[in-house]
């Protein structure tokens, strides 16, 4: 198990220093960051004295040598925009993003898999054709206009919720949550929801075809020879056996929203890390968006990480590394 | 016995009912369209950082939402001679600690401009480097004197605001930036005020929370010198987008609101909310190449470049029709220009002749200029940056089409634009400028001078316009202290302008901001969005 560990983190760091290089240099190759940050007020020494300070004046291999060099003593280097560090920015936005996704994929776990279990129970009575036939719109419509109706319809029409922003927060071990007022579930409501519907089809429909194969297995067709309860098969027999590729897809989901809630959190003004890489990407603010996707990068290799053990630990035939000999 | 309980009740009920709205009234939500980079007021010249800071520290001249000076942090101000300044403080004004504003403050914040190690953008260093003397005679009296006869300086000076000198340690100021000035501690950085420990401040609002992508919220500061605000608390949360911001008004999470998109105003109007527009002092323009021959982006069946021909360029502003540019893709949200700066500002011309749109003569000028066939030409302009910017493009490009000018339209988004401007990459580029000294100077300065980095001049002609007559005009009158006179050299430096046309004028944009019935807002010419220009209304 550690061997494993070892070997996954040792090949993340070459994932990690190709995905830094192809991002330095793709958003050098957009344009000049300094004429988007200096006004054309400021004179020629000025000017040149804030080109020297952000190092742009260097040719560009030159540039990303410090990066580098910078990167293996964990400074990933100071924010063009904002002049603090780039880590720094994306930490303080990260508790913001990282409790909507875990409020999305809390909504997809307690609504997707027992809705999928009754589709799958029930795939040819009316009940289990109208759910499957419902979740196609839950992944064909696009992100942004459901979020667009859910504000006409919930904020605008209703007034029930508010239009966009985060609400009101607590500190809790030092980090500021707003799932623990309830003003801030009113404010959460609306994108975490926007952000579930997806997924609740997606982890909807893999649930219920895990269910109609497994409810064609032996071990079914044997314990219900015996008389087991029904309840008790499904729970007991069915679910068990379905949870692992739902596991999976859920790990995957969790860091793909983490990483890519952009569009959500731009059409609420949800103040998270999305919305941060997006205005950094417009204003060419290099070093956070290097520093994001790396950070990016590191979630999805850790995410990786974590699903494959827990496939080994739910699955026993399951072997992570090859057998020596 | 039960009426006199219902009585009770029911007085009890109004009684919190009206201390509810009487509280819930007392806080202003603004939704903003783009967000203040920091609440340093030195950190970013900018609108949105500008608005910002303005409500928590104060210049000592400011100006009205007209642009015309009106006093501040100083009562009175007079030219003693050509290159000093005398300025009276105020002396009701305090800090929100409690301290007196006097002149050393004066010289704080002149020296820190200086040893701005954090600002992004030189912030207001141009403005301190002019001064080569500050003298204190007393705590109310502050004489300014500058390297060169400067009368604009007045204007520049409304855009600095005055901080504290006690947020760093210092023994005795004087104004010597190169040596420090006699500070002995660190000077603030952009994080100190930030954090809120230099956030001291002579304005109507104290900052009480910023943090950068949630909001900013301040609070009214009991112990102000001046009217006193009517706002308890403000909250300002930046909403990029028009659409969910607009839906913010409308569901009641903002009782103002900056810039909604043109075509909703009708909705706004219907559903029982106010708006109001200004005209700004931004101008949009097209910048023509008139140094190179060939120039990158234009195509002649002659193989020069007839941009060059000032004929040429004459035809290609009157082959625009600028009301119908206002009227059908502003929405009416827009003035049009006939010169740099609205009329009735300092050194407009009043009024400028209006550019009639007459495409036959523009096309009669085509032909006797030698293109009576026309040539090609690639407009390029940004798609997300001005309001309408690539819609305007189109527009344009088709009306030079219909005078035989074959035009190609080439927008993108502004991170790509801009740098590509810079390294001269267009032959006939969109661009859009406020004026924020709110006289006819600071266009030209930037944008027909030829471009001489060591004067601060030209540092946005890249279309490479150079006319020495224009440029000798020009230094004349900046350094003309007489209004009169300099207005009139203005007037000249303008006509001149126009005539040669490497910059055509298209409209100026208007300010829009939306609000809640029972408020009032006061537009302002330089697009900020101020609490205290929002009122209750009578």
């Amino acid at each position: 198990m550690a061997l494993f560990i070892l070997r996954r983190l040792l090949q993340s760091l070459f994932v990690l220093l190709a995905v830094s290089v192809v991002v330095f240099f793709a958003v050098y190759a957009v344009g000049d960051p300094i004429e988007l940050l200096v006004s054309p007020e400021v004179g020629q020494a000025e000017r040149a004295a804030l080109v020297a300070r952000l190092g742009l004046d260097l040719p560009i291999w030159q540039q990303y040598g410090h990066f580098l060099w910078n990167a293996l003593h964990g400074d990933l280097g100071n924010s063009f925009v904002h002049s603090m560090p780039a880590i720094e920015l994306i930490l303080q936005r990260m508790p913001a993003t990282f409790e909507l996704v875990v409020v999305a994929i809390f909504l997809t776990c307690i609504l997707g898999i027992p809705l999928g279990m009754v589709a799958g129970l029930y795939r040819d009575a009316p009940l289990g054709r109208g759910i499957m036939a419902t979740s196609v719109l839950g992944f064909s419509l696009p992100n942004f206009w459901q979020g667009m109706v859910f504000i006409l319809l919930f904020a605008v029409w209703l007034g029930w919720l508010p239009a966009s922003g985060r609400g009101p927060t607590v500190e809790v071990l030092g980090i500021p949550f707003s799932i623990f007022t309830a003003e801030g579930w009113r404010h959460v409501a609306m994108p975490a929801v926007n952000l579930a519907v997806a997924n609740i089809a997606l982890i909807l429909r893999l649930t219920a075809s895990g269910v109609v194969e497994a409810r064609n297995q032996e071990y079914v067709k044997f314990a219900r020879a015996k008389g087991i309860k029904p309840g008790r098969i499904v729970r007991r027999h069915i679910l068990r056996n379905i949870l692992i590729p739902v596991v999976t897809v859920i790990g995957m989901e969790f860091g793909s929203l983490i990483a890519y809630s952009t569009i959500t959190e731009t059409v609420f003004s949800w103040p998270g890390m999305g919305k941060l890489l997006i205005d950094s990407v417009y204003q060419l603010d290099r070093p956070v968006v290097v520093a994001y996707v790396m950070l990016v990068t590191l979630l999805f290799v850790v995410i990786n990480l974590i699903v494959d053990i827990l496939y080994a630990v739910l699955d026993p035939r399951v072997q992570l590394l090859e057998p020596a000999h | 016995m039960s009426v006199r309980i219902s009585n009770v009740a029911r007085l009890v009920c109004s009684l919190g009912a009206l201390v509810a709205v009487g509280a819930q009234a007392q806080t202003l939500k603004i939704g903003l369209a783009s967000e203040p980079t920091a609440i340093d007021p030195h950190y970013h010249q900018a609108t949105p950082n500008d608005a910002l800071t303005t409500h928590i520290f104060e210049p000592l001249v400011a100006m009205s939402p007209d642009m015309k000076l009106i006093p501040a942090l100083a009562t009175s101000w007079q030219a003693i001679d050509d290159v000093t300044w005398e300025f009276k403080l105020n002396p009701k004004a305090t800090f929100s600690n409690g301290k007196p504003f006097t002149s050393e403050d004066v010289l704080f914040t002149m020296c820190r401009l200086q040893n701005n190690e954090t600002s992004i953008s030189g912030g207001f260093q141009n403005v301190s480097k002019r001064i080569a003397k500050i003298e204190t005679p007393d705590a109310h009296t502050v004489r300014l004197i500058t390297q060169t006869p400067y009368p604009v300086f007045p204007n520049e000076l409304a855009r600095v605001p005055m901080i504290w000198n006690g947020v760093a340690e210092h023994g005795k100021l004087t104004f010597s930036p190169k040596e420090g000035c006699g500070v002995t501690g660190a000077w603030p950085t952009v994080n100190d005020f930030n954090s809120g420990r230099a956030t001291i401040g002579t304005g109507p609002y104290l900052m009480k929370s910023y943090v950068k992508g949630n909001g900013i919220d301040l609070t009214r500061n009991d112990a102000y010198w001046g009217e006193k605000p009517e706002w308890q608390d403000v909250r300002m949360v930046a909403v990029p987008s028009a659409g969910p911001r607009l839906t913010g008004l409308l569901s009641g999470d903002f009782d103002l609101i900056e810039n909604p998109a043109a075509r909703d105003l009708k909705r706004i109007k219907d559903s029982g909310l106010g708006y109001v527009t200004k005209p700004s002092v931004r101008v949009m323009f097209f910048q023509l190449d008139t140094a190179r021959n060939p120039s990158p982006m234009v195509k002649s069946p002659k193989g020069d470049n007839p941009l060059q021909d000032v004929r040429v360029r004459q035809a290609i502003s009157m082959a625009i029709d600028r009301k119908t540019i206002v009227a059908r893709i502003m929405d009416g949200v827009a003035t049009p220009a006939y010169q740099f700066l609205p009329d009735g500002m300092f050194g407009a011309l009043a009024p400028a002749p209006e550019l009639k749109y007459d495409p036959k003569a523009a096309k009669a000028l085509l032909t006797e200029a030698g293109y009576p066939d026309g040539f090609e030409l690639t407009l390029s302009s940004t798609n997300d940056r001005y309001i309408n910017d690539a819609q305007i493009t189109q527009a344009v490009a088709q009306y030079l089409s219909r005078i035989g000018i074959k035009t190609n339209v080439d927008t993108m988004t502004r991170s790509v634009y801009f740098p590509r401007r810079a390294k001269r990459d267009f032959s006939a580029s969109l661009g859009g400028w406020g004026s924020e000294t709110g006289e006819a100077s600071n266009f030209i300065q930037y944008w027909t001078t030829s471009t001489k980095p060591e004067l601060g001049m030209g540092g946005s002609n890249y279309g490479g316009y150079s006319n020495p007559e224009l440029d000798s005009l020009f230094i004349k009158a900046i350094g003309t202290v007489d209004d009169t006179q300099r207005s009139a050299l203005l007037n000249q430096v303008l006509t001149i302008a126009l005539k040669d046309m490497p910059n055509i004028p298209l409209h100026f944009e208007s300010g829009v901001w939306a609000f809640r019935k029972g408020l009032t807002y006061e537009g302002r010419a330089d697009q900020r969005t101020m609490a205290t220009s929002t009122r209750v209304a009578k």
